[in-house]
């Protein structure tokens, strides 16, 4: 029973208020975001703050929805489950994800990631004009291209993200985001 | 022409479209699992009264929040309303929501279309 202690001592110190592991559908998404909001209600936060991070939120727990069958198709066993935390410290929230994808879209995710956090606010902007002007329609899978570009420029941070793989097929890919809380003055 | 309605959900706007009255809205939150499915309609109901459009068209966006997918189908919705005669966009966002403010003002940037920006 020791596990039990020792998660919840990972739990504390890394200030997590949040962490579900687990398959992802809109139904768990929808609780985990009320959730979310009750726990940043009852403190009191900054509706600002509150907006943004429900945004950050929406886009990484929706990615890992849309993508999740695409692990169903080459792997029957649990790799399919991801995590999702959230994390509160005094001048920060941060928003982590994980999930299998498939090794082919390593290299793809990589190179956008990495453009991404090249831009600066405008840059930020104007790819995002760029991507809504440009990309016909949906993807397959309901997705418009934009949640990182709009992950980025809500928390105004750089992405961090690392993909660690799991066999010739899949890899785990780990993202995090940060949402600087406003400081009080006193 | 039918009056198309959608009650607002946890996860979806709500949405008037009314003809005969002239009010036309779609408000609160976006974040439907399909963003297709759920604008379709609106889309093809926007295609029917282009036909016999009112004189003035206030489309009134007054959005708590919307998720990208949504904003695709959203700048699809500004797109139809470029092509009806006497369209325009009046786009709401709370006072201190500078980020729904900053959004009304790019989808005014990517259309041909008069926007007005009032907050509530």
């Amino acid at each position: 029973m020791k596990y039990i202690y020792e998660l919840h001592k990972t739990m504390v110190a890394r200030n997590l208020i949040l962490v579900y592991e687990g398959e992802f559908t809109q139904e768990i998404t929808k609780s985990v975001l009320a959730m979310a909001e009750r726990n940043m209600d009852a403190i009191g936060e900054d509706q600002s703050i509150k907006r943004k991070v429900f945004n950050v939120m929406v886009e990484c727990l929706q990615n890992i929805v849309k993508h999740a069958d695409e692990i169903e198709e080459i792997d029957l066993t649990d790799h399919n489950a991801a995590i999702f935390m959230i994390g509160k410290q005094e001048d920060k929230y941060v928003i982590t994800s994980g999930n299998p994808i498939t090794n082919n879209k390593v290299k793809m995710l990589q190179d956008k990631l990495a453009h991404i956090n090249s831009l600066d606010k405008e840059g930020l902007k104007e790819y995002y004009k760029d991507v809504i002007r440009n990309n016909k329609g949906l993807s397959a899978k309901g997705g418009a291209g934009l949640g990182f570009i709009d992950m980025a420029r809500k928390s105004g941070q750089k992405l961090q993200f690392d993909f660690e793989p799991i066999n010739e097929d899949i890899s785990f890919f780990s993202l995090k985001t940060v949402i600087r809380r406003v400081v009080t003055a006193d | 022409m039918e009056i198309l309605t959608r009650d607002g959900g946890e996860d979806t706007p709500k949405v008037i479209l009314d003809h005969n009255n002239g009010f036309f809205e779609i408000s609160g939150r976006s974040l439907p699992e399909d963003s297709a499915d759920f604008y379709g309609p609106i889309l093809e109901w926007l295609d029917k009264y282009k036909d016999s459009p009112r004189p003035e068209t206030e489309f009134n966006f007054k959005l708590e929040y919307f998720n990208t997918a949504s904003s695709k189908l959203i700048l699809d919705i500004l797109s139809k309303l470029e092509s009806i005669d006497g369209a325009k966009v009046v786009w709401y966002y709370h006072e201190d929501d500078e980020d729904m403010q900053e959004a009304g003002q790019e989808f005014a940037d990517l259309v041909d279309v008069g926007f007005d920006f009032k907050t509530y």
